[in-house]
């Protein structure tokens, strides 16, 4: 398992290639990168900084399986966070990779802030994303 | 049964992203009266300060709370020298 928050940029067919590096049981890998868009709410965005809390970033993330996210400021097509996950075939593999995207967007400690013409804002948690995260949880289990 | 009326807790305070900023700092040490002190009690002490204090975790905003990088509930109970970070929901990946 790898788990990394970095300033660096990162080079998804290496971080692919040394998940499955070795293991012939892979018969499924399944990648999500999120990258920086040049536009959010209708306003043009020039730079996206991301913040951490750091110590708990790495336990929040302890949990799941191969991901790099990026702090910082980034501009627009700028690559933001890599999810990796391998298994023998593609419904567990999409799977997990929704879920860890789903997890990273609701419970890891990262904040992200745009610079635009008008001036810098703090991005708004949407309220799609806790619904999501939600989708994966015991429907009788605790919030 | 220790007394509650004079015992005291001692936290450290860290504020993260929009309320860093608010606040005006990275974060602070504060003393809480009592011996069953929760993050709710910490919330309503802070929000007297009133402010931006008093603003940004006012009815209707929405504030998370890590006590030793574990997201907790406001029922959750707070010991002495506890790390706890305020911040607004997440919005990384």
């Amino acid at each position: 398992m790898t788990v990394r928050v970095q300033t660096a940029d990162f080079d998804a067919g290496r971080e692919i290639a040394a998940l499955r590096a070795g293991d012939s049981r892979v018969g499924a890998v399944a990648t999500f990168i999120g990258t920086v868009r040049d536009v959010n709410d209708a306003t043009h965005v020039v730079t996206l900084t991301l913040e951490h809390y750091p110590g708990m970033t790495e336990k929040a993330l302890e949990a799941i399986v191969a991901v790099i996210h990026r702090v910082g400021t980034l501009a627009p097509t700028d690559q933001i966070v890599l999810v990796a996950v391998t298994s023998a075939h593609r419904g567990e593999a999409f799977d997990a990779c929704r879920f860890l995207m789903d997890y990273l967007k609701t419970r890891a400690p990262f904040w992200k802030k745009e610079t635009t013409p008008e001036g810098a804002r703090w991005v708004d948690a949407r309220a799609s994303d806790d619904e999501a995260a939600a989708l994966w949880e015991p429907p009788s289990g605790p919030r | 049964m220790p007394d509650s009326r004079t015992s005291a807790i001692t936290v450290q305070l860290v504020y993260l992203a929009r309320l860093r900023e608010a606040f005006g700092r990275a974060g602070e040490s504060l003393t809480l009266q009592g011996a069953d002190s929760s993050v709710g009690t910490l919330l309503a002490v802070l929000r007297e300060r009133g402010g931006n204090f008093g603003l940004e975790l006012g009815a209707g905003r929405a504030v998370r709370v890590a006590v030793n990088h574990a997201l907790v509930a406001t029922d959750a109970r707070l010991g002495d020298g506890d790390e706890v970070a305020l911040f607004p929901p997440v919005t990384g990946g």
